[in-house]
């Protein structure tokens, strides 16, 4: 099986990190992964997007033009990536950061109040976490079991806090 | 077996460097290869090494020249434009005969270009660079595994042979991340008499010259040089092929571009066309004999690359124009999709059929 992922928000989401998190992930669970960042100067503030591939086959190619998951955290990845996803594939939205619908009607859409939740229950500025939940419970691109480990790969030791902030975010997300 | 971890190519460089026994580089920051710069400041005061941020890249690869006389593993790395004004240095480095290694993580160009992906420096590496008669061995990694490996291998080779080595790469391959295995390679094991490490009274001096004004002194100097380029070319072509023994259709492409044809070369087979696809590791010494044997049985080769069409001259020389070769491309940090890939591998496929 083989997931295509894009990720794309605006920098400063945790767009990267977000892709980081699946990517440590994939690796614990010894598969085939490839994690490749937009590099330009929207990672300083402007549009950002993230290609992960999880796969049980050698990664080709790292660059997902065709996502069979696309996250977006902003308005501007929705209308730049949403006809590019697989029909039958899955888009995961910050609807409380972007205000339309997804047009398409061959895919599966979760609407997820991700920043509004993520301020509402004081874990702000990790509502990429909190989508990413929603993303582990609805679509098998990584374990579970998983979160805790790759958590720590991602997340240094010294904070603690931190760790257990986007944990919490993480299983927050489960229900959306 | 040592463990897998999570890297960006640029840093697997840098670990793969400081693995076999580099403990000088010397460089200046450019999108997109920076983290190999920024890797060597955090890991060489650590290890008793030397990093040295130069105030322009020329005076980086001049302060190689002094390093790789002395005998020492040392690199540098840069992108495009940075590899531009390192071009002086890396020909009296050829002139000199010193080895050494430079990276270049290319970007769009030609000019200050931009920061995206690249492959349009595909001639400048593969023709030398800078001025004279000389070659660089130039690999091409297409994994994050691979970036470290041949930058073992380009310094294992360049001692060998007492030649720059050129690790050709571009942004993709620098930024992405994917699982890699590091090994402990040692360090570099070759002898090196005619480095400069000081006589002690006992041997007389040993020069690192790249000037003669005496015509057929450096004529024999550059015969002589050829003599080793002969062997590079005899012994360390290295190549990898892919559904080619029964393709009709071979895509040739290295680095980031292999990466998309091998998508590309899936679909194909998937809807019942017989494609292949041949990757250069070296791309100089360019794997034309096997490429030319492969157009014993190919009807048509694909050349894809990102650059207005660079590879696809090697590609035609290897297959001494016996069969044709179309180009798949993108330029300007533009990467070909697997769909055009595969829309080219069809068009080259149905010109075939209509020919004949």
């Amino acid at each position: 099986m083989t997931k295509n992922i894009l990720i794309a928000g605006f920098g400063g989401q945790g767009v990267l990190f977000t892709g980081k998190f699946l990517a440590y992930a994939a690796l614990l669970e010894d598969r085939q992964l490839s994690w490749l960042p937009s590099y330009g100067p929207e990672m300083r503030g402007g549009t950002c997007n993230c290609s992960v591939i999880v796969s049980d086959e050698p990664v080709g190619s790292p660059i997902v033009t065709e996502p069979d998951v696309l996250i977006v955290m902003n308005r501007p990845s929705l209308d730049r990536f949403e006809s590019a996803v697989v029909p039958g594939g899955e888009i995961y939205v910050d609807s409380s950061l972007v205000d339309r619908k997804v047009e398409r009607t061959d895919v599966t859409v979760h609407y997820v109040p991700a920043t509004a939740l993520s301020t509402e229950r004081g874990f702000d500025g990790i509502a990429n976490m909190i989508l990413l939940g929603s993303v582990i419970e609805h679509s098998a691109v990584i374990d579970k079991k998983d979160i805790p480990a790759a958590m720590a790969k991602v997340v240094s030791a010294k904070h603690k806090d931190l760790y257990e902030f986007n944990i919490r975010a993480i299983e927050l997300g489960f229900s959306c | 077996m040592a463990e897998k971890v999570l890297m960006k190519g640029n840093e697997a460089i840098a670990e793969a460097a400081i693995s076999c026994g580099c403990r000088h580089y010397f460089g200046y920051p450019i999108t997109p290869q920076t983290e190999v710069a920024a890797y060597m400041a955090k890991r060489m005061p650590k290890i008793g090494g030397t990093f040295l941020q130069a105030e322009s890249e020329i005076a980086a690869i001049n302060m190689v020249i002094g390093a790789a006389a002395a005998g020492v593993r040392v690199m540098t790395s840069s992108s495009s434009p940075g590899i531009s004004l390192k071009g002086e240095g890396i020909s009296y480095m050829a002139g000199c005969d010193l080895p050494a290694l430079i990276v270049n993580v290319q970007r769009g160009g030609p000019g200050l270009g931009g920061i995206q992906p690249s492959q349009s420096d595909y001639f400048q590496a593969t023709r030398g660079g800078g001025h004279g008669d000389y070659h660089l061995i130039v690999l091409a990694p297409a994994s994050v595994q691979e970036m470290a490996e041949l930058t073992v291998r380009s310094f294992d080779l360049a001692d060998k042979y007492r030649v720059p080595c050129m690790l050709l790469a571009d942004g993709t391959m620098g930024q992405m991340m994917e699982p890699v295995t590091l090994g402990q390679s040692g360090g570099g094991t070759a002898e090196k008499p005619w480095a400069l490490t000081g006589t002690g009274m006992r041997r007389p001096h040993n020069i690192i010259n790249s000037l003669s004004l005496t015509p057929d002194e450096l004529e024999r100097w550059n015969v002589d040089r050829y003599k080793r380029y002969a062997q590079i070319a005899a012994n360390e072509v290295m190549y990898e092929e892919y559904l080619c023994d029964d393709a009709d259709v071979i895509v040739v492409g290295f680095g980031i571009a292999a990466r998309v044809a091998r998508n590309a070369v899936n679909s194909a087979r998937a809807a019942g066309i017989r494609a292949g696809m041949f990757r250069p590791i070296t791309l100089w010494p360019f794997p034309k004999e096997a490429l030319f044997a492969r157009a014993a049985t190919a009807k048509a080769f694909v050349s894809v690359e990102l650059s207005m069409g660079q590879l696809i001259e090697d590609v035609e020389l290897a297959v001494r124009c016996t069969r044709p070769v179309s180009l798949c491309s993108r330029t300007g940090g533009m990467i070909p999709s697997p769909a055009e890939v595969l829309a080219a591998i069809k068009a080259a496929g149905a010109a075939q059929k209509g020919g004949n």
